[in-house]
């Protein structure tokens, strides 16, 4: 039925949003659960807490130029 | 079944005349007011007696009336107090209205930054760990409760998204989950002591002065978006901290308990950021967009007031001293 749609929000800068809890199957079988209402999934790829987000699609600058050497 | 009672802390010691006053006052005396005006802003004095004011709002303190929340003469003491903090926080703080870009700044890790974080998991001991959770258990013992202040403030989708992140916070139900649960068990395994208050009179002012920033926004409807502000800074800078924690502490081989409380903040605010910036913010300042400068502003003041902890940490721990005010309880190896 309509009203028992999980609402799933595709961010496009990170990851996607899925409402209510959720029991994800990883491939080689195992499978997780988060129990939030909201649960970040990875879309990167670069997620060291694969299917979950870490915030790792971020983008990363250097502040500082070469400080030593040529 | 046993029932535990927490305990209302005991009152801490006073750090100036402002600080007495506003103890005495807690104790039911009726001292001469304070001259705040006199008090430095960001001062030892002036942020203790905030902060003792606006714990009559959380859990208050053991032998002091319930009935001081509302007493005339503290709130004027209060009042004055935060006018103080307040215009200096107004004067170091560049206005602005560019929330976007604001919080599109928040999002960009920077590889070579080098904060408390940083320190810790590179080459920072287990007394410093010990010492940077003992100050930092002011706030995370009532973990998201200045936030929750605001919520009668808001309404519609903004209300609606904040109690979706608050509800994480407080465990979803499950009190063993709260986060100021997690941090009490990341407390006792770290050998601290996880009663509420217990490194009040340790904490320097640089400490209480983040706290009280959470208290002042969050108790002011006027100030809401600024407790908005506050509240996106650490839901969008926590999840890179807490990963670098979290290899601190395994680095230093801390338990379990230890290192839930960091883990969970990892993967809890990479939801909470999205949230907060989506579902709170966006409705928020489509409603309100004159809230955009408090909503800066409340950015900009945290990561004022969180680099002013730092610079003291470090300038502490660089000198191979103890951060704590009173160094006797210093955890020293």
């Amino acid at each position: 039925m309509a009203e028992d749609r999980r609402r799933v929000v595709v961010t496009g800068e990170g990851p996607i949003l899925v409402y209510g809890p959720v029991d994800v199957e990883m491939p080689d079988g195992t499978r997780l659960l988060s129990d939030r209402a909201v649960t970040a999934l990875c879309t990167c790829g670069r997620s060291r807490r694969r299917p979950f987000c870490d915030t790792s699609h971020r983008r990363r600058v250097r502040d500082k130029k070469e400080e030593d050497g040529s | 079944m046993t029932v535990t009672m927490s305990e209302a802390p005991t009152l801490p010691s006073p750090r100036g005349p402002v600080s007495r006053a506003v103890l005495a006052a807690l104790r039911g005396d009726r001292p001469e007011p304070p001259d705040a005006a006199q008090a430095l802003p960001y001062g030892e004095d002036l942020q203790l007696a905030l902060y003792c004011c606006y714990e009559l709002h959380y859990r208050g303190f053991a032998g002091v009336d319930a009935d001081r929340e509302w007493d005339p003469a503290l709130l004027a003491i209060r009042a004055d107090l935060e006018e103080v903090f307040l215009g200096a926080l107004r004067e170091d703080v560049p206005a602005g209205t560019d929330a976007e870009g604001e919080l599109g700044a928040l999002l960009v890790e920077h590889v070579d930054a080098f904060g408390v974080s940083h320190h810790l998991w590179r080459h920072g001991h287990l007394w410093q760990l010990r010492e940077y959770v003992a100050h930092r258990s002011l706030y995370h013992l009532k973990e998201a409760d200045p936030q929750t202040f605001v919520v009668p403030r808001l309404h519609g989708p903004a209300k609606a998204a904040l109690m979706t992140v608050q509800h994480d916070e407080y465990g979803a139900g499950d009190p063993e989950r709260t986060h100021s649960k997690l941090f009490a068990d990341m407390m006792t395994e770290l050998g601290l002591s996880d009663a509420y208050g217990a490194y009040v009179d340790s904490a320097p002012a640089e400490m209480l002065a983040e706290v009280n920033f959470m208290s002042l926004c969050g108790l002011h409807r006027g100030l809401r978006a600024a407790l908005i502000g506050q509240f996106a800074t650490v839901e969008l800078t926590s999840s890179p901290g807490s990963d670098r924690l979290v290899k601190a502490m395994r680095r230093l081989g801390c338990g379990p308990d230890a290192i839930r409380f960091y883990a969970e903040h990892v993967e809890a605010d990479a939801v909470h950021e999205q949230l907060v910036r989506r579902e709170v913010i966006a409705p928020l300042l489509s409603a309100e967009p004159e809230l955009a400068a408090d909503l800066v502003f409340g950015i900009r003041s945290s990561v004022f007031l969180a680099d002013r902890l730092e610079e003291h940490l470090f300038r502490c721990w660089n000198r191979g001293e103890s951060s704590f005010r009173d160094g006797v309880e210093a955890s020293r190896p």
